[in-house]
């Protein structure tokens, strides 16, 4: 048994089509994993592993995939981590999840989530922390925390989450795992309960980077019910690269200098990372992000604007808590959101509120949204220098419970080198880059929009000579 | 930067029935935030373009084809109070 | 100033809003509904669910392009959807994708009155309210109704370029009749698929700056939309004979009582706090898409029509402008005018024959439509044209006209068979009952004889009566003055 946990998703899938494992063995055996979860990683856990009719033969061979909660998931607990929606089931599939059953990786459980995706630790949540599986003392990353705790400790062999301003790659960094953040618009967010909607993204949790080829490739494609999902020019291929010859990296200063701070240990990690790649046949060089220092705050004016509005819709009145007990409309909105909602989403409600509120509109989100047209103009100029931009994924490893809670703005800056992308739109990967003080440490790449492939081949190419080894987490 | 009237008038806006403590440390936390975010204030952004999409696509439209509704029990078994096939509330004219 | 009464000019605007007749709702597939059970037409996007999106209508785009090509706006070449943020049980999303700063549509007229601007929005859903009265207020249970949520909405608004209630009355007519030659909208104010709300404002006649304004709520029939804007602009000018000043406010309309009681806001402070919508992209008005809808617009819409029937066939301007307004009634007269054309016609003037419509709606109804009535367009000609050759007489012919409604038919049979064809001085001794008539009557004959014309009557009356109306009242004036000339 143990030996299957530690095939990646492509191996079991492979094992599967050959006829030397049955779907149904790798189902359940994960299926227990998750039901004895201990890092209150999962929210639900499936009972049993589906009618396996033809699963050997699709692309993903049955090998189940564990599904962050904010996905909508028919008859099945949607809650998004909030209290709001505590045992609310949809009556609908998200388009992603639905899109993953039919080439094969069918719904294991869903997973531990900050409550409406806003949060960096997942202590957000509803349902209770999660515990990082290198450390139990310590958080997962969030927003998709119980994605990633579940993938590092082998409870799902692979899973989804969805990005915002960093909720996969600052998780799978925290984690020790591949988290990726496709292109916006890549991936359809129909069903995806949403916190901010020129933002959110869906992408994968793995275990290695082929298997985060494997699984997004599954993933795109444009979604007639969303108007902002794109068709993906081409197939995201499978990565083979094994050097990174010919490849320009950037290292843009203004998001590694002091401002970021990164500690120690994770800047000896990246730098370390940068001359593997220089090994690998990559030129280095230090490039120019002038406005990204102030996406963090374009950042927490854009997200919490939109969020107000898409988080308006939990009322009290179709679904979800109600707290009764007054005749009065107003009264009755005001004490179901107030009961419903925790303390850090409350908090992005009011600032989004304030921003787009009469008078401070144009100072708050209206220049939030001009520096990101300078954030992506940026972007664009630098890769017309570097093939890709390589930054630490977190300026930190792993922190403890509790230890950020009190102060918003110092949970907000572990967002710094995830959000420029986030803004631009362009996809990024965090791949795990080493140890610090026995905590994993992530490294990150973007590149310009529909870059996955060449992406995921680089990072293919540098997590070869990494040789990272996650099965500590596993045990 | 926030003061207290503020803060309410806010969560007045957004249908939050905060507790005073939660006013009194949300005017201390928002403010520290927005003082850190003042800075954006400062970049010279005339004539930048606003970017409310970095998606660049136009004319996403749907042929006018009906599709299956869900069925009234479906959206009623979520319902806190349904009520005459419908979903209750409080009466907006009720004192 | 002077002493004395200061005379007021009213200012008005109109906000109209028209559901549009598509198959589905403006973001989601889900049919439109009437009166179906409530809550069958909902899905997760027009429900509010978590998650859901919304996706644009294409058909509510180009009925929205239609309107805004017959009212002469310019369409943006790229236009936005926002969300405009309220809480309210009827709006699932707590917010309503609508039209802000960049609308579809800009500019424009429609007859003498300026288009301010035309979007496309969702409709919200209904609110029912519990008791025995059904309304909002004495209620305090109420249940909301999806059917309707997410109808795709065209909301047009007037510039204030209306003076008098019975201008708006009779503007909002003529746009209703110029959506429903578009084929875009039912248009039915009782159904709620059409909706006015009135700006009024007064100011001293002949300044330009404009008073402070209310706006006006639930005028839901036409004849309402006239009383409503009267009485708000004859409370606004007692507000100002007593020296007080008009608040700005939502007034709400009593049809019954005719009463305005201002409507309690939604929200202490109105802000919508406006963003661009993230869910969707820019609509951009393609060539294709422009070409598209103009060739879908009829050939005349109602305002032009009116111009032609006034400047090209000369008839009087409200005969022109209820025959556009009143398609049917256009329609019917202009199948008349060619019968009549074809037959010669006898000089029969495109005014004359419009004449002859009012007696016949007089007769099927005033509401009805004289194509459904036993009377053909080419009956109507005959008679129009019979009248016109003297050979039957304006009364006689009002007679026949009264049996063609209620037996159809061609008019000369009828004057054939009733024997009311016109009696003429030579062939028929008209001259002989003129004489008759100032022999019974040598006192009115004598005042007559004295140039007192007024005195005439009576010997008119007399010939009328014993030809039974079958004379020509101009020929017996006449044969009478000739005689005592
Ligand atoms: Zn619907």
């Amino acid at each position: 048994m143990s030996e299957l946990i530690d095939l990646t998703a492509a191996q079991a899938a492979e094992r599967i089509r050959a006829g030397e494992i049955a779907a149904a063995e790798l189902f359940d055996a994960y299926r227990e994993r998750a039901a004895r979860d201990e890092l209150n990683a999962f929210t639900w856990v499936a009972d049993a592993a589906p009618e396996a009719n033809g699963q050997s033969g699709t692309p993903l061979g049955g090998v189940p995939v564990a599904v962050k909660d904010l996905f909508c998931t028919e008859g099945v607990p949607s809650q998004s981590g909030s209290k709001i929606l505590k045992g609310y089931r949809p009556p609908y599939t998200a388009t992603v999840v639905a899109k993953l059953a039919e080439a094969g990786a069918p719904l294991l459980g869903k997973t531990n989530q900050d409550e409406f995706a806003m949060g960096s630790s997942n202590e957000n949540s509803a349902f209770g922390p999660v515990l990082n599986p290198w450390d139990r003392r310590r958080v997962p990353g969030g927003s998709s925390g119980g994605s990633a705790a579940a993938v590092a400790a082998g409870l799902a062999p692979w899973a989804i989450g969805t990005d915002t301003g960093g909720s996969i790659r600052q998780p799978a960094a925290l984690c020790g795992i591949v988290g990726l953040k496709p292109t916006y618009g890549a991936c359809s967010r129909y069903g995806m309960i949403a916190f901010a909607s020129s933002l959110d993204q869906a992408g994968p949790f793995t275990r290695d980077v082929h298997d985060a080829a494997l699984l997004v490739r599954h993933m795109v494609g444009r979604d007639p019910r969303d108007s902002t999902s794109l068709e993906y020019p081409g197939e995201i291929e499978l990565p083979r690269a094994e050097d990174l010859k010919g490849l320009r990296l950037g290292v843009p200063e203004d998001l590694t200098g002091s401002e970021g701070g990164i500690e120690p240990g994770v800047r000896e990690s990246f730098e370390a990372t940068i001359k593997l790649a220089e090994g690998l046949g990559a030129s280095i060089e230090p490039c120019r992000l002038p406005h990204a220092p102030q996406a963090l705050s374009a950042y927490y004016l854009i997200a919490p604007a939109e969020a107000s509005a898409n988080l308006a819709r939990f009322d009290g009145v179709r679904y979800g808590l109600r707290v009764a007990g007054d005749s009065d409309l107003v009264t009755m909105y005001s004490r179901t959101r107030q009961a419903g909602f925790g303390a850090e989403v409350k908090r992005r409600i009011m600032l989004g509120t304030y921003a787009l509120s009469s008078g401070y509109y144009d100072a708050y989100y209206g220049t939030a949204q001009k520096v990101r047209t300078k954030i992506a103009e940026d972007f664009r100029a630098a890769f017309e220098q570097f093939d890709f931009i390589v930054t630490p994924t977190s300026p930190c490893t792993a922190f403890e419970l509790g230890a950020k809670m009190d102060n918003p703005l110092a949970m907000y800056l572990n967002d710094f080198l995830a959000v420029p992308m986030s803004l631009a739109g362009i996809p990024a990967i965090s791949i795990p880059s080493g140890l610090s003080q026995g905590l994993p440490v992530g490294f990150q790449l973007a590149g310009p929009a529909f870059s996955e492939s060449r992406l995921l081949d680089a990072a293919h190419a540098l997590e070869g000579a990494i040789g990272f080894d996650g099965r500590q987490a596993r045990r | 930067m926030l003061d207290r009237d503020q803060v309410l008038h806010v969560a007045r806006l957004a249908r939050l029935e905060l507790t005073d403590d939660e006013v009194d440390r949300m005017a201390t936390e928002l403010s520290k935030v927005l003082d850190h975010i003042e800075a954006i204030r400062e970049l010279d952004l005339d004539g930048v373009s606003p970017t409310s999409h970095v998606i660049d696509i136009v004319n996403v439209l749907r042929a006018d084809q009906p599709t299956p509704s869900l069925p009234r029990e479906t959206i009623l078994a979520a319902a806190p109070e349904p009520l005459n096939d419908g979903f209750g509330v409080p009466s907006p004219g009720a004192a | 100033m002077s002493t004395g009464t200061v005379q007021y000019e009213p200012v008005i605007g109109l906000e109209i809003h028209v559901q549009l007749s598509t198959r589905t709702k403006m973001f989601c597939g889900c049919e439109l509904s009437f009166s179906d059970p409530p809550n069958i037409h909902t899905c997760p996007t027009c429900l509010g669910l978590p998650g859901a999106l919304p996706v644009v209508n294409e058909q509510a785009i180009h009925f929205g392009i239609m309107i805004g090509l017959a009212l002469g706006c310019d369409i943006a070449e790229r236009s936005l959807f926002h969300r405009k943020n309220y809480f309210y049980p009827d709006s699932p999303k707590a917010y309503q994708i609508s039209q802000y700063d960049v609308p579809l549509c800009l500019g424009g007229h429609l007859g003498d009155v300026r288009i301010h601007r035309v979007h496309l929005e969702e409709d919200a859903a209904k609110l029912n309210h519990l008791g025995a009265s059904g309304r909002i207020h004495g209620s305090d249970r109420s249940w909301v109704d999806f059917n309707r949520c997410g109808t795709p909405l065209v909301e047009i608004v007037s510039e204030p370029d209306i003076r008098s209630a019975e201008q708006a009355r009779e503007w909002l007519i003529l746009l209703r009749t110029t959506l429903r030659q578009l084929g875009v909208s039912d248009v039915d104010m009782s159904q709620g698929s059409l909706r006015c709300d009135a700006n009024v404002s007064i100011r001293p006649a002949g300044t330009t700056e404009l008073g402070t304004k209310t706006e006006l709520k639930n005028m839901n029939s036409f004849a309402f939309v006239a009383k409503g804007i009267e009485a708000e602009i004859e409370r606004q000018k007692r507000l100002l004979a007593a020296g007080e000043a008009v608040v700005q406010e939502t007034l709400h309309f009593d049809p019954i009582t005719g009463s305005l009681t201002p409507l309690r806001s939604k929200e202490e402070a109105h802000d919508y706090r406006y963003f661009p919508e993230p869910d969707l992209v820019p609509v951009l008005a393609t060539e294709g898409m422009l070409a598209a809808a103009r060739a879908d617009l009829p050939a005349e819409l109602p305002a032009e029509r009116a111009a032609r029937f006034e400047r090209e066939l000369g008839l009087h301007a409200d005969t022109a402008r209820l025959f556009a307004f009143r398609a049917e009634l256009g329609d019917y007269f202009e199948r008349a005018l060619a019968a009549a054309g074809a037959n010669g016609g006898a000089g029969l003037e495109p005014a004359e024959l419009s004449n002859w419509i009012a007696p016949l709606t007089e007769r099927i109804g005033s509401d009805a439509d004289p194509a459904r009535s036993k009377v053909t367009p080419e009956g109507l000609a005959a008679l129009a044209t019979m009248v016109k050759a003297r050979e039957v007489s304006r009364d006689a012919a009002r007679e026949v006209l009264t049996l063609m409604v209620s037996e159809g038919g061609d008019p000369r049979a009828i004057v054939e068979r009733e024997g009311l064809g016109a009696i003429s001085a030579e062939d028929d001794g008209l001259g002989e009952i003129v004489d008759r008539a100032i022999a019974a009557d040598p006192d009115a004959a004598e005042k007559v004889r004295a140039g007192n014309m007024k005195a005439i009557g009576p010997l008119v009356g007399y010939v009328m009566r014993e030809t039974k109306g079958r004379a020509d009242g101009g020929e017996i004036t006449r044969l009478i003055r000739e005689r005592l000339g």
